[in-house]
Formats: structure tokens, sequence, C-alpha cells
């Protein structure tokens, strides 16, 4: 560990006026001191990816030495890996389990978020609780059973049992959407109610455009799920490549490329890249939804 | 979790509308219902069932304890569980006070704070497979950078991910890459601490470090704390980053029916999911991983209540 940040001073920096002891100097001095850690920190943040594409331009001789700078950019590299692979059968297949796995989740679990967020009922926060248990729970637990059953149902060694089950809804989303309903104000909806609304009208005409931003993130943290998740499509998505995810495609690919650190690492970057721009178009509803996560717990 | 209060329903004074309002949540939870019994309630049963079996997808044969008492001379659970430990020990709280430190250094810094916050959250968005893949190869020892680093100041670095006493650090190494998700929640909870605590507490004298400990460190310990446990239970099914680790490192493939014991070099990666999954879904003892399933439940349940008074606490307060 090459850095470590020891007792940061607290953000009253600024606040902290104190009399004569040359506060201009010391201000300068803080000033100095945490840009350039945040600047070192922001460059070993930025190393491993730009390692990571300098190595994937090598040429296959270059890689398996020790230098870091390409000798003869080998944009080739790129196109080998798409004819060495399957790896757009793997990109079809993860945009399938992401995309429809997003759209299932969607359907399903925003209505249930809006009953534990709106509705009284009897054992509203028991469902509030299971809601948490399933959703931290580790998912091996129930793994040998739920696998039996996508075993009978013949459905192993395809996606199906990934994304067949977000028409069920699904906790972690039910939970995200749930702590964002309740944070509005329950006058809007009992004045529709009032009004005569039904539930569903309230959820379409009331609920759901002042929840959009929570739902887009709900929508992105899902999508972004099933395009990294490896123990899911490891576990069904069989042992014929056709079969694969990008997640599962690329943790078999060196076994197949051995020595070839610089396919492996433009396989990486294709993998990887997708998800960064997506990244920069949504940042904030990014941003937003993880602080939603943690903080209004 | 029983001794839940429930909300009161609807009075006979309530606006008509109120009424029936059980039944008509029932109808709109019944797909979610209908999933957690079938994908969450009966397995956990039927792992239950079939932790009593012998089972290899073909036949079911009664078994009594046997599984339970391999558990107790099977090595690799206790492997498995000392290197979870290891985890819980120093991967989470090194991550947690990493996050912490970012997000304090973030706030401190007077330009260009959501470039520098984008930068520190990039890696979470990383795949987990290709993050893994990406620090096997920066920390390979004959031609990855990060030795080459290390030497200029004058460090021969070790074989990180092929040492079985460098594996587990390697691995929190990537841990802190990672720590965008963390590094916002604190961020976003820093922020909110009034700042005008912060003046008083000026004014009454108090130095960078004494601010830190009684005004920060009070004011952000719900969100320290949930982060922590979450952390934990996070370790606990610590299972992707370790098992391509392992896989790439050795160049194993680990394709179905092969011999590969998860878990390299010398099983310091192996984590309980992983041996789990191994036992099922590799060697088709079902009966087994159940046992397996159910040591992980067990342990997993124990920090999720944790959470769950958490939540009781903050829904109280609010």
């Amino acid at each position: 560990m090459s850095v470590t940040v020891t007792a940061p001073s607290p953000a009253g920096v600024r606040g902290a006026r104190r009399t004569g002891a040359a506060p201009r100097r010391r201000r300068m001095l803080v000033w100095v001191a945490t840009h350039a850690l945040a600047i070192a920190l922001a460059l070993m943040f930025l190393a491993p990816p730009l390692f990571l594409a300098l190595t994937a331009l090598m040429t296959d001789e270059q890689a398996l030495t020790s230098e870091l700078w390409p000798r003869t950019w080998n944009w080739e590299n790129f196109a080998t890996v798409f004819a060495k692979s399957e790896l757009l059968r793997w990109t079809a297949n993860t945009l399938l389990y992401a995309g429809l796995g997003t759209v299932f989740m969607l359907v399903s679990s925003v209505p249930v978020a809006y009953a534990l967020a709106r509705f009284r009922f009897r054992g509203r926060r028991l469902a509030f609780l299971l809601v948490i248990t399933t959703m931290m729970l580790p998912p091996q637990v129930v793994a040998v059973p739920v696998y039996l059953i996508w075993a009978r149902a013949g459905l192993t060694d395809s996606l199906w049992p990934l994304i067949l089950p977000m028409l069920l809804g699904d906790a972690y989303s039910i939970f995200l959407l749930r702590q964002f309903l309740i944070s509005i104000p329950r006058d809007y909806t009992d004045a529709a109610r009032v009004d005569g609304c039904s539930d569903l009208r309230t959820l379409f005409k009331v609920v759901l455009p002042m929840a959009r931003p929570a739902i887009a993130a709900v929508a992105l943290f899902q999508f972004f799920y099933c395009w990294n998740d490896y123990y899911g499509p490891l576990l069904y998505g069989g042992v014929a490549q056709e079969g694969w995810t990008l997640s599962v495609g690329l943790a078999t690919f060196k076994a197949f490329h051995s020595v070839q650190w610089n396919l492996t690492m433009a396989a990486t970057l294709l993998v990887t890249a997708p998800v960064i721009v997506l990244f920069f178009f949504a940042q904030r509803v990014f941003i937003e939804g993880v602080t939603l996560t943690g903080v209004k717990g | 979790m029983a001794s839940v209060s429930h909300a009161a329903p609807a009075r006979p004074g309530s606006p008509r509308w109120r009424r029936g309002e059980g039944l008509r949540a029932l109808l709109w939870l019944s797909p979610w219902l209908v999933g957690v019994s079938v994908f969450f309630v009966y397995p956990l049963l039927a792992t239950v069932y079939f932790s009593f079996h012998r089972y290899d997808l073909f036949t079911l044969e009664f078994a009594g304890l046997d599984n339970y008492r391999y558990l107790l001379k099977d090595p690799r659970v206790v492997t498995s569980a000392k290197n979870t430990l290891w985890l819980v020990a120093f991967m989470v709280p090194a991550q947690v006070l990493f996050s912490l430190a970012v997000a304090q250094l973030v706030t401190m810094l007077k330009a260009g704070v959501g470039l520098f916050r984008t930068i520190f959250y990039l890696p979470t968005l990383v795949p987990a497979v290709a993050g893994t893949v990406t620090f096997v190869f920066l920390m390979n020892p004959a031609t990855g950078p990060w030795n080459q680093f290390l030497a200029v100041f004058g460090i021969t670095g070790p074989d990180w991910f092929g040492d079985p006493a460098w594996s587990k650090p390697s691995l929190t190494l990537l841990a802190l890459w990672g720590c965008g998700n963390t590094m916002v929640i604190f961020l976003a909870a820093l922020l909110d601490v009034p700042k005008h605590l912060y003046e008083a507490a000026a004014i009454d004298g108090a130095g960078a470090w004494r601010r830190f400990r009684s005004v920060t460190l009070p004011m952000i310990s719900p969100v320290l704390m949930f982060s922590a446990v979450t952390g934990v239970i996070y370790a606990l099914q610590y299972f992707t980053q370790a098992m391509i680790a392992s896989r790439v490192a050795s160049g194993a493939t680990d394709s179905a029916g092969s011999n590969f014991i998860p878990g390299y070099p010398d099983e310091s990666l192996l984590t309980l999911p992983q041996w789990l999954f191994h036992v099922g879904f590799r060697d088709y003892s079902m009966g087994y991983a159940c046992v397996l399933a159910l040591l992980l439940f067990g342990t997993s349940m124990i920090f999720t209540l944790v959470l769950l008074r958490q939540f009781r606490r903050a829904e109280e307060s609010s």
C-alpha cells in the first residue's frame, strides 16, 4: 500500500479562522498538501486502466517483456480478439441478460416499492424486513435448490434462470425505490386519492413522474449488475461458449491465450469500455443513487 | 425480527379510500411474495432437507448427520473460514477507512471536486472480472508495471498473486481501488455535517484532529456503521475476485469436471462461497453443499440482524 492518508483534517479548515499565527500561509500549505495528495492519489487510481490500454496495444513479443510503452501501436489486437473469441456472441448474451433483466425488474419492483412505501397494512414492517433480509443474504445460500428448480424446468445452460426471476421483483431495487418513495410527501398521493384516483392512476400520474431520478438510478444499477455479474452466468451459462456472457468469457480468456497479455488486456478493455461510456452519460444519476443507498438508511 | 410492531390497520374513522388498503397492498405485493416463496423460503427449507441427504442430482438417499459430521473433518472449511476471517479483519476495515480518508480529502479540495470524485468513483464501474484480470497483470512479478514502480523506490516487490502470503493483501489493494461506492456515501455524509458545528468547535479552540473526532465522527457514525456491516456481509459472499485471481494467476481452466481446486496459491484465496460452488456444482455433492450453505446462512444472518437493528433505529428517528 503506497498511499496512506493519515489524520485528514476535516472540512472545517475553511471555517477555522484563527487569529494571529500567519493564517494565510497556513491555508496555502493546506491547499498544496491536499491537492498534491489528491493528484497523486488520482494518478494511482488512473494507472491500472492506463497500463491496461498500453499493453492492449503491444505486439505479442513486446507483451512478454517488461517494457511499458508500446513500440508500435498494434491496433489489430482488437480485431484479433473478435476473430479468436466469441466476443460478439458474449456481448449479445450480456445485452439480453442486462436489458431484459432491467425491464423485468422495473415492471415488477416499482409496484412493490410503491405498496411498501404508501399503503398502511398489517405486516408492512415485516415485509420490509424480508426485503432487507433477502437483499443481504448471499445468493449461494439458496443456490442448490434454486439450481434444481431450473434443472427440472430444463432451463439450465441458458440465461433464463437469471432473467425470469426479475419478473417477480428484485430485493435491492425494491429497497432503493422504497427509500426514495417514502421521501415523497404523503400529501401528494393523499390528494390524488381524495380526488378519486385509483391506486394505479396515482402511481402513474403522481408517483412515477416524481420518482424518475430514482427509477433511472435503479435501472442503471440493475443493468450494471447484470453486465458485471459473474456468479450467475457461471452457474447457468453452460459449458458451450455460445451461452456465455462477457464476464464468463473474459474469465476464461487468458486460459486459451495463456501468455498473450496483450490480447487479454484488449479483451478486458472491450468489456470495460461500454460501462465507462455509459457512466459519462449518466454520472449524476449514479452518484445520487449511490448516495441514496447509504444515507437515507 | 419477531418483535415487529405492525402498522395500525385502517381505523373506522379513516377516509373511505384508506379502507381495504391491506387487501390492495396484498394485490400489489403478490408477484414479489410469489418470488420470495419460490426463490427464498422454499429453497431455504429445501436446503435444510437436502443437508440430511446424499444427493448427486440423480439419486437421493438419506444420510442422517453424515454431511454435518464431514463438515467437522473438512480441512477446506477451516481454510476458507480463516480466509474469510482475514477479509473481515483486514480488508473490510481497510476499505472503510480508506474510503473515509479519500472522501475527507475530497471535501477539503477547493478546485475540481467533481473531477476528483469521478476519478475515485470510476474503478467501481469496472466489471469485477475485468478489474481482477487487470490487477493480476499489473502485479505480475515478471512483466507487470507495479513491481517496476516499487523498484524505483528500491523495493523488491513480492510475487503478489502467486504467493500465499501476499494474495489476500493483493486483493485488498484491488478492493481499495474499487472504494468508489463507499467513498461517495461517506462524501455525502461528510457534506451533511452542519458547518456551524465546526465553526463552534473552532471557536472553542478545537484543532483539526479534535474536530474530526468530536464533530465529524459522531455525526457520520450511523453511515460508518452501515458501511462496516454491509462490508462484512459482502466479505462473507466474496467470490468473483478471489476465483478470477486464482484462475488467471494459476493459468488453470476451471471447466465442469476439471480437478482444479479453487484458491490458488495454496488455497490462500479459497472462500466459503467458492468451496460451496466447487462441492455443489463441480463435484455434485449437493447434500454437503447444503450444509455449507447453512453455515453461510447462519453467519450472514447474524450480521444482517445487526444491520436490521440499525435500520429500525434510523426509521424510528426519522
